[in-house]
């Protein structure tokens, strides 16, 4: 089982798009063109998000966990965003409502189970207030893949740029 | 009678996946026996016949035959204990 990956290249922070659908497009085009994603992940993650949102409420600020079907996947990976001004994501499980999301993890997916303890450990952030702060406000994006690694309990292989 | 629980979500991958082991465990801890499915949503007419319960965290767009939860509070922390508890009642029915 490979790992998931992440480093610097997949964090995009001071984002000025104004609609989530603008935001989607960003970090997915930029999985495609680092060649974790394939180009249909694109339109697939947009579709999905209409379809199913993805933003969740938490008790620091708001996330969304944007994600789609494992056939647009080409390397398990995880691609951070950072809003510069809030943008509303529907809510999960709700019809209408909406929430103004300052984080935005795009997870690129394979196989269902494999992913369980990183998916626990990434709600455990969402639960945590302090550390969803520290990194909508960081600028340092290497701290914060390290932060994250660490948080995910990702392997450092290949992902740590020095 | 073992009940059968549907844990859905729109891709079957992400949030059904902590969804499902939060069901499991917690239908350990409190002895209850069920059989726990992790499908998409889509998957669901199959087992319309056969299910008791639905927990999901996507919006359900139409009505089955069973009772449907919402499981955001496993993925979010937030109201964890109330949605627990309205799966365990659902359970006994």
């Amino acid at each position: 089982m490979s790992d998931l990956y992440l480093d610097e290249t997949l964090i995009l922070d001071d984002l000025d798009d104004t609609t989530n659908e603008s935001v989607l497009r960003t970090l997915a085009t930029n999985l495609y063109k680092r060649k974790f994603v394939k180009e249909s992940y694109i339109q697939a993650i947009i579709d999905r998000e209409e379809q199913y949102a993805t933003g969740l409420p938490t008790k620091g600020t708001s996330v969304a966990i944007p994600h789609t079907d494992k056939e647009h996947v080409i390397q398990k990976s995880l691609s951070i965003g950072i809003l510069k001004e809030p943008v509303d994501f529907g809510i999960m499980g709700e019809e209408k409502e909406t929430t103004s999301v300052d984080i935005v993890f795009m997870l690129a997916m394979d196989d269902e189970h494999s992913q369980l303890a990183m998916l626990q450990r990434l709600m455990k952030i969402f639960q945590d207030e302090e550390q969803l702060l520290f990194l909508k406000n960081t600028k340092d994006k290497k701290k914060m893949v390290s932060v994250l690694k660490d948080a995910l309990a990702l392997s450092y292989q290949g992902g740590e740029t020095t | 009678m073992k009940k059968r629980v549907l844990v859905a979500c729109g891709t079957g991958i992400a949030t059904s996946t902590v969804v499902n082991e939060a069901v499991e465990s917690m239908c350990e801890d409190n002895n209850v026996e069920a059989e726990v499915i992790q499908c998409k949503i889509s998957d669901i007419p199959a087992y319309e016949d056969s299910a008791h319960l639905l927990i999901t965290t996507t919006v359900t767009k139409k009505d089955y035959p069973f009772p449907v939860i919402n499981a955001r509070s496993f993925l979010t922390g937030i109201g964890t204990e109330e949605t627990k508890a309205e799966i365990l009642e659902a359970l006994k029915q």
